[in-house]
């Protein structure tokens, strides 16, 4: 047959009831995102040193070579493969005494840093579609970055108790009327960088405590008192936060505001909160190095024992620093999306992609090899957004390697180097 | 009143169409996805500003000239650029010792250029 099942390897959704025609490469049932992710699309060729076409195996020799010659490598990237490669990948940083950090560190590191401190009242997207009878996306925005997650759990979605949009309130806040905001029941607009005095407002209001002003953050004292109701009197609510409320002024003490928030809420009744996870597996970037060496990212093996510490290892503060001499960069693109202090050094240090397509780092990349796409050309493991794991499939041949192999073959190549 | 110049916050942040884009970073899609900034209609209209028409965005951080579109998504005051390489020349990049530099909420002036966009390539030789 054709068309197979297959589970979309693009957003932290993972959408698994999606489908893929293999004789005619055509994807069904997608969202535009998972649609470009499961397209023929540019790749890169081959393996390159220096913009020269090698093998995988000459490719892998200079890519060992560098991270053993390296005094501290790091090791970024890990959102977009799967758990099995994200394992070896932990291994290798550590015999490499380098510096492991992942995409979460510039998504929602924050809010585990909050979950640090306060823990998370969390719940499955399954509890969530058959139970939440108020749903609240606070600086997240899931029409443009988890275009099915509405359809599928948060909106529109037919549970069991909760029978579908009707049954539901969708209260949007951000900073912007977005995609999403038009499609609430409520749209309260903040501005910019006023999450924590706006969540702080709501859990004096929610006390019964009054407040002294009239307007927080932008939003009047009478619409937060309408809010604040609203989730006292829910059945079952959830606030799914995205980065507007991690990447704003207050960052991760916007997310731990939000928990104590919520801690609240369920003395009257109750509410769960939950990231709006980006990659596929950036759960599993973070939950595997914790399950190997007990921390999720911004984790320093350059002693030989794991130590975490995001103010000096993760990744933009390194490179800011300037304190890493090589870098192996996978299933991300540090290039485009970190912030040109950080790229700077980039651009000076050696540095090793790992990736099916061409990008930003693979110009200034020296040594470059091309993977599998996972979901389609490659099997493995992969983390959805609230942790449930998903074995994502192999439905097409490829010549290609699986990050997986590649690691591999890269760790057996250091320890060789090594002599251990 | 047309301004020559106007005071904003800016925010990046992601879109359908540079998520769609974002495994193709060497295309012209891509480019396309990313190299524009969005305005409030009065503000828009404050610049002076037409379809096509390019603004150059700085902050204590860096500038950028992308081009200019309307939105009717934002308040006044406040500009959104897609994430990507043209946001992030103007981002704040200290983390304040959490690993997150700051990409949403820095204070920018934006006015009106004639120079050129640059291109995805460009920008990294300018880095």
């Amino acid at each position: 047959m054709a068309t197979k099942k297959v589970i979309c390897t693009f957003c932290g959704s993972v959408c698994d009831d999606v489908e893929f025609d293999v004789e005619e490469f055509k994807p069904k049932k997608f969202c535009k995102l998972g649609r470009s992710k499961f397209s023929k699309k540019e790749r890169i060729k081959a393996p390159m040193i220096d913009g020269k076409e090698v093998s995988y195996e000459e490719a892998i020799q200079k890519a060992a070579e560098i991270l053993v010659n390296a005094k501290k490598p790091l090791l970024y990237g890990w959102a977009s493969t799967a758990n099995e490669a994200i394992r070896l990948g932990v291994i290798l940083t550590e015999k490499v005494r380098g510096v492991y950090d992942q995409c979460a560190s510039v998504c929602h590191a924050p809010g585990t840093l909050a979950v640090i401190e306060e823990g998370i009242p969390g719940a499955s997207l399954g509890a969530i579609k058959n139970r939440a009878d108020l749903v609240i996306f606070w600086g997240s925005n899931p029409m443009e970055a988890h275009p099915r997650h509405p359809l599928r759990y948060s909106m529109s979605a037919k549970g069991l108790l909760i029978k579908g949009r009707n049954d539901r309130k969708v209260v949007v806040v951000d900073v912007r009327k977005t995609k999403t905001a038009k499609k609430a029941d409520v749209f309260v607009q903040i501005k910019p960088g006023y999450d924590y005095p706006v969540i702080s407002a709501l859990r004096a209001l929610i006390k019964g405590e009054d407040i002294d002003v009239d307007e927080v953050g932008g939003v009047s004292k009478e619409q937060l008192k309408e809010l604040a109701e609203m989730m006292k009197n829910a059945k079952y609510g959830v606030i799914f936060y995205g980065l507007g409320v991690t990447q704003s002024r207050g960052r991760d003490r916007n997310i731990e505001n939000a928990v104590k928030l919520i801690q609240l809420l369920n003395r009257y009744t109750r509410f769960v909160i939950w990231p709006m996870r980006g990659h596929y597996n950036v759960v599993g970037s973070g939950e595997v190095p914790a399950w190997e060496v007990g921390y999720q990212y911004a984790i320093d093996f350059s002693r030989g024992y794991p130590r975490f510490s995001p103010a000096e290892f993760s990744a933009n503060e390194v490179l800011q620093r300037e304190d890493c001499d090589a870098a192996l960069v996978i299933a991300a693109d540090p290039v485009a999306h970190f912030p040109k202090e950080s790229v700077k050094h980039l651009k000076k240090i050696p540095v090793i992609q790992i990736d099916p397509f061409p990008n930003m780092t693979t110009l200034v990349a020296n040594v470059v090899i091309p993977s599998a796409v996972y979901g389609l050309e490659a099997e493995g493991t992969a983390y959805r957004m609230d942790g449930i794991p998903l074995r994502v499939k192999k439905v097409i041949d490829t010549e290609y390697w699986s990050d997986e192999k590649i690691l591999e073959e890269l760790l057996k190549k250091v320890v060789e180097l090594r002599g251990e | 009143m047309v301004k020559s110049m106007i005071e904003v916050e800016v925010i990046s942040g992601r879109t359908l169409d540079q998520g769609a884009t974002v495994e193709e970073k060497l295309t012209d899609e891509y480019f396309k996805a990313v190299n524009y900034c969005e305005l409030n209609e009065e503000d828009y209209n404050t610049l002076g500003l037409a379809e096509g028409d390019r603004v150059k965005v700085k902050t204590e951080f860096g500038e950028v000239v992308v081009f200019a579109k309307k939105s009717d998504e934002l308040p006044k005051g406040v500009a959104f650029i897609p994430m990507g390489p043209y946001a992030n020349q103007i981002i704040d990049p200290s983390t304040d010792s959490t690993g997150m530099p700051q990409y949403k909420g820095i204070k920018a002036t934006i006015e009106k250029t004639d120079e050129k966009v640059l291109s995805v390539k460009e920008l990294l030789e300018v880095i």
